[in-house]
């Protein structure tokens, strides 16, 4: 294996990556809130749908990637409503948001694109742009690792600037205080309903750029198993990483690289079967969870519906 | 009473009427409280005391009737009004968030930021604000410590943060909600003078509480509330004990209970020299020791938090204990099963009945099988016998007067001394040589707290053992034969009821006996 | 109590299909029309309702697994991995093994079964042992599962050659009707089978062992409150593995009865099916009641069946069926919002009488 091969192995874990980093720090938003998403799925499967559908029909991948931001925000607000003013069961009203998550993208893309489950791809030139696409030479060790599009990098700047609202902000402190303590924050004047609500909302724009980030710069369009259970693995690296936004991050990174090992193991002679090879992130992760992580608690009311007692 | 100033009316609750559905907690009450006052509200659990001050701090809407705080007509839709209006509350569970810093705590919700000129950053400003916490607690003498986190320190310093807490907002009325309920007799004490001082410094006070003894040393006025209604208010000065406690429950009432003289047994649970770890693997019962005989009610005095949990969870099968020995019956049954242990003869009414000792989704006759599911006639060969395991329930809904008297009903939908029962009814039919009671009249009101009473007084009558872990030391005081003292996981003194009183037993719950080396029991 | 859930259940199908209606109308398509396809297409032949309930069966019977899992506390995810397991390994047993009839059939389903039933055993194993949330380690499970299966079928001696499918599986180890009764109805013109009958008796078992035994009571007692359960002497760890094992052979059984009585065959799966996702969906509906999973079940099958039709016969997308799926569990999952909205009209009817908050 030369430099080069450690290098695209890096690269494409680095690709693969940053659409679960967005989802997974969506997570991170919603459940320090103390509201349980497993309805990412469904947020991240709009986010790419509508992304790349006005990336395609502008031409302009940042709109696209906005958009796909802002329509997982809008699914994010049904769960929003159902958990946080209905008290519903978070669990139930997520798995609902991943019936319709998909149901609308899949309904969409057969509106837009001709009865069809696959949308057009985007030209080329109109995808994600790369920034530093001439800095390095080509193919050379540091421009297969950073040569890479720009929402790898606005990724990673999202786990900073998610980690300073968390623990350096007014707000920060609040959503936090919500998710351990609600009836603490109420006693305090704190609008319990309203932090939920943007914690949740926030969780499903981050989600939506993460479909975006995995239908305009990884593919260039979307169908209909592009996500199927990335959602989840953001989940999971969620609680992989303790709530936190750090903590996600190398989670992410992890499954990310499990990712590129196995893209960079099917082009070579290695003679695995690839479907082995596809199980290895999962095995992986069991074995992780039940070693280092085991009984990781999240925070405290974190599931628990917040109802202003009456009685 | 030298504060007092009686021109001043800074609250005053007129007619306030609170519904819950058709359950009327609140009917009718006035309520007027002066500046710089002490003022008490007393009333059994239940009375409408909490609720009528969650209307005052607007965690509650009234139903009916008028707030006017300092001579204003107030709505108080939400804290944030009351806060802005000077109240202050202190929860009797406190409304604390364990993972933050006591600045954290205290800034929440009014928090410091960092402003560069007119641009406010929405940062926080985490030293200003621990600067400002450190003033205000010298200037009231509450010490904390400002940087540690509210699950590393002690119970009294958390209330002290409570207290601030209410102060940084600016508060000149504070409402503390049963605030002895987990302290020692000498940390109450501490707490009487704090606020003492503070109505010296401008404040008035409204203290929620059943306790006579500190109303007497420490209010100036008095209101009673009883079953939803205010029944008066009084000079604290011009009435005795038995007089205010005759108004709370509303017939007099002795608190005395009756005992037969009897010979203590032999030595039937022995523990010996037990280390139990708690969620944190730290030692929790830390070299415990103690001998409980046949008829004899041993009484476990201490403050919260000093290894009662982890010390019953350790005895019971549910938590292992690390090492050491409990012997039942003349069986060591460290680390056997829970049901090994009932088996041996040791039942237990459980510290907190709605999470251990009742699923409050099953009925009254599921419930009262839990640990008898699988015998007969309840079932055999796996198959369950709904005829007998309802007749079952019947019977003892009928001896212990559990109501409603359906044995159908969810246990979720009984009055908390309902359920005690069917937990009380469900212990003592397995006739248990050992009867463990913790916290057994926690949130009751009286009837049914002389009702417990009976039945443990009746266990040790009949010739069992009766350990009894209480953090209200009225109760220990009035059904123990002997009290042992637990403080930091260990027995530190054992005395006869004879020889116990408030004060010693407070002086050895806050430590005072470790220097004199352990007493063998 | 249940009268009040069931009120709740029709008014949220209810608002299911008039949301479905909406949306289709908005993207210019008649609802009624589309409505009127699915109907005929569920009903308007004998053989499309059998092919309804053919559909249906699956999804009943992972709807009770994930019912069951959820009587303990425990929220089964992994039905969709059980019942691919349930599957490979119906379809192993009914290739490779010589068996007698009915017999063949039998030992195929119980193998699927206990297959499965360790494979979620795992996941109650993790949970208990190690205190690893079921939920991940579930959704983990899925994945291995799906790559697991198609790794077998990729196995030489199992792959039919040019397909992307395994051999099918012997005559005697399936479960349909005899070809003969294809005469007699034109119900009998698509692969019925037992599994129906099966899931039905299933049902029944499952709502008596809850009720009636003392594994049910247990298993109740640990999902309502595992502390009171554990203080009563109760294992809890135990009964987490025994649901999640049952939980995992109801998946299986489904996976199996697809097998035997549908598909003959497993096929390489690009992504996954879903029979389990809609399996908690069917759970959902169903208020995780078993019997009421038989109808539940029904429902989605039909809807399923039914939505299929409307993309040939008038070119509207038929994934209108999960957005009204969808919108059903999101109503079902906010009991106080109905329950606000109908006291609300009883409200009006008293003629605006003021009530105490």
């Amino acid at each position: 294996m030369s430099l080069n091969d450690l290098g695209l192995i890096i690269g494409i874990s680095l690709m693969y990556s940053a659409p679960l980093m967005y989802t997974a720090l969506g997570g991170v938003m919603s459940e320090n809130s103390g509201v349980v998403n497993i309805g990412l799925e469904g947020m991240m499967t709009i986010g790419a749908f509508v992304g790349t559908t006005v990336a395609y029909y502008s031409g302009n991948p940042w709109l696209g990637f906005l958009m796909g931001g802002l329509s997982g925000g809008v699914l994010a607000l049904l769960h929003a409503i159902a958990s946080v003013s209905f008290a519903a069961d978070q669990i139930v009203s997520g798995i609902a948001i991943n019936f319709l998550g998909p149901g609308l993208a899949l309904f969409l893309s057969r509106v837009f694109f001709d009865g069809a489950t696959m949308t057009a791809p985007i030209p080329l030139d109109r995808k994600m742009p790369r920034p530093f696409n001439y800095l390095f030479t080509k193919g050379s060790f540091l421009d297969l690792i950073f040569n890479q599009y720009a929402t790898v990098y606005i990724a990673f700047l999202l786990v900073l600037v998610v980690w300073f609202i968390l623990y350096k902000t007014k707000i920060g402190l609040r959503i936090r205080a919500v998710g351990e303590h609600p009836k603490a924050a109420d006693t305090l004047g704190i609008n319990v309903f309203k932090v939920k609500y943007l914690a949740v909302i926030l969780s499903g724009v981050f989600a939506g750029f993460g479909g975006a980030s995995m239908s305009i710069a990884v593919v260039s369009n979307f169908r209909a198993t592009l996500i199927s259970g990335q959602g989840f693995i953001a989940l999971a690296a969620m609680i992989f990483g303790k709530w936190t936004p750090q903590g996600s991050m190398w989670a992410c990174l992890l499954f990310g690289a499990a990712q590129g090992i196995v893209v960079y193991l099917g082009g070579t002679d290695v003679k695995v079967s690839s479907q082995i090879l596809e199980m290895i992130p999962y095995v992986l992760t069991l074995i992780i969870l039940v070693s280092f992580v085991g009984k990781a608690t999240g925070p405290a009311a974190n599931g628990i519906p917040y109802e202003k007692n009456e009685a | 009473m030298n504060n007092v100033d009686l021109e001043t009316k800074v609250i005053e609750m007129k007619g306030i009427t609170k519904k819950f559905g058709d359950f009327v907690a609140n009917d009718s009450i006035d309520l007027t409280v002066h500046k710089g006052e002490i003022h008490a509200l007393l009333g059994e659990n239940g009375a409408g005391k909490t609720t009528l001050m969650n209307v005052l701090y607007g965690l509650y809407m009234p139903t009916e009737g008028n707030i006017f705080i300092k001579g204003d007509k107030v709505e108080v839709t939400s804290p944030n009004v009351a806060i802005e209006k000077g109240i202050g509350m202190v929860h009797q569970h406190f409304m604390l968030i364990d993972t933050f810093t006591v600045v954290e705590n205290i800034i929440l919700g009014m928090e410091t930021t960092i402003k560069k000129g007119s641009w406010d950053t929405k940062c926080i400003d985490i030293e200003r604000a621990t600067k400002e916490v450190e003033k205000l607690s010298k200037k009231y003498s509450l010490h904390v410590d400002p940087k540690a986190k509210i699950q590393d320190i002690s119970v009294g310093m958390q209330q002290r943060v409570e207290i601030l807490k209410a102060l940084y907002r600016g508060a000149d009325i504070l409402i503390l909600d049963e605030p002895t309920a987990v302290l020692t007799p000498q940390e109450v004490e501490e707490l009487i003078q704090i606020i003492k001082n503070l109505t010296k410094q401008g404040k008035t006070i409204i203290i929620i509480t059943h306790k006579l003894k500190e109303i007497k040393q420490a209010a100036d006025y008095c209101t009673i509330i009883r079953r939803g209604k205010k029944i008066n208010t009084v000079k604290v000065s011009n009435v005795t004990e038995e007089n205010l406690a005759e108004m709370m429950v509303g017939r007099q009432v002795s608190f005395a209970v009756d005992k037969k003289d009897i010979e203590k047994g032999e030595v039937v649970l022995n523990i010996d020299n037990i280390i139990i770890k708690d969620n944190r693997k730290l030692n929790a019962v830390n070299g415990l020791s103690l001998k409980v005989h046949r008829g004899e009610i041993l009484g476990i005095a201490g403050v919260d938090g000093n290894g009662q949990s982890e010390f019953l969870e350790g005895i019971t099968g549910l938590r292992p204990i690390e090492s050491g020995k409990v012997v039942l019956n003349g069986e060591n049954i460290v680390n056997t099963s829970p049901r090994h242990i009932m088996k041996k003869g040791m039942c237990n009414i459980p510290e907190d009945r709605q999470k251990r000792g009742l699923i409050l989704d099953f009925s009254i006759a599921e419930n009262m099988i839990l640990e008898i599911y699988d015998k007969e006639p309840f079932s055999k060969n796996g198959r369950l016998n709904h005829k007998n395991i309802e007749e079952h329930a019947r019977k003892l809904i009928g001896k212990f007067d559990v109501r409603p008297q359906n044995e159908k009903q969810a246990v979720g939908a009984l009055s908390g001394g309902n359920q005690q029962k069917v937990i009380i009814a469900r212990e003592v039919t397995n006739d248990p040589d050992v009867l463990i009671a913790a916290q057994p009249t926690r949130g009751l009101d009286v009837g049914a707290i002389e009702f417990v009473h009976k039945y443990l007084v009746e266990q040790r009558d009949n010739g069992k053992a009766v350990l009894l872990i209480s953090f209200e030391l009225d109760e220990i005081l009035n059904l123990s034969d002997r009290i042992a003292v637990i403080y930091n996981g260990k027995i530190v003194d054992i005395l006869d009821r004879k020889d116990a009183n408030e004060k010693k037993l407070g002086y050895l719950m806050a430590g005072g006996g470790v220097e004199n080396g352990r007493k063998e029991a | 109590m249940e009268g009040k859930r069931l009120k709740f259940t029709i008014i949220s199908v209810f608002v299911g299909l008039l949301v479905g209606a909406f949306i289709l109308l908005a993207v210019g398509f008649n609802p009624l029309e589309a409505y009127g396809v699915m109907i005929r297409g569920i009903l308007g032949k004998p053989k499309y309702i059998s092919w309804t309930i053919i559909q249906s069966t699956p999804l009943i019977l992972t709807g009770i697994s994930v019912a069951f899992a959820f009587r303990t506390g425990l929220f089964n995810i992994g039905a969709e991995g059980q019942f691919i397991i349930g599957a490979l390994v119906a379809t192993l047993v009914g290739y490779f093994w010589n068996l007698p009839p009915i017999l063949h059939a039998i030992v195929a389903m119980l193998m699927a079964c206990l297959a499965a039933a360790i494979w979620a055993g795992l996941a109650g194993i993790l949970k208990s042992k190690f205190g690893v949330n079921e939920v991940i380690t579930t959704i983990m499970l899925n994945w291995i599962a799906l790559y697991l299966s198609n790794a077998v079928v990729f196995w030489d001696q199992f792959k039919r050659p040019n397909s992307e499918a395994s051999y099918n599986i012997l005559e005697s180890a399936s479960i349909r009707f005899p070809k003969t009764l294809r005469s007699i109805s034109d119900f009998f013109r698509a692969p019925v089978n037992w599994g129906f009958i099966i899931a039905i008796l299933v049902a029944i078992l499952i709502r008596h062992i809850l009720k009636n035994t003392t594994l049910g009571y247990q298993l109740r007692a640990v999902g309502f409150n595992s502390d009171a359960a554990e203080y009563g002497g109760i294992d809890v760890k135990r009964n987490i593995v025994i649901s999640m094992a049952i939980a995992g052979a109801l998946s299986g059984l489904a996976g199996a009865v697809h097998v035997l009585g549908v598909t003959e065959e497993v096929a390489v799966l690009a992504a996954m099916e879903g029979n389990g996702f809609d399996g908690i969906a069917v759970s959902l509906i169903a208020g995780n009641n078993a019997i009421g999973c038989i109808f539940a079940g029904l429902l989605f099958g039909a809807l399923k069946y039914g939505g299929y039709k409307i993309q040939p016969a008038m070119g509207a997308p038929s994934e209108i069926i999960s957005i009204v799926i969808g919108t059903i569990v999101f109503f079902i999952s906010m009991p106080k919002l109905i329950e606000m909205l109908t006291t609300l009209r009883a409200k009006r009817k008293r003629g605006g009488e003021v009530e105490s908050k």
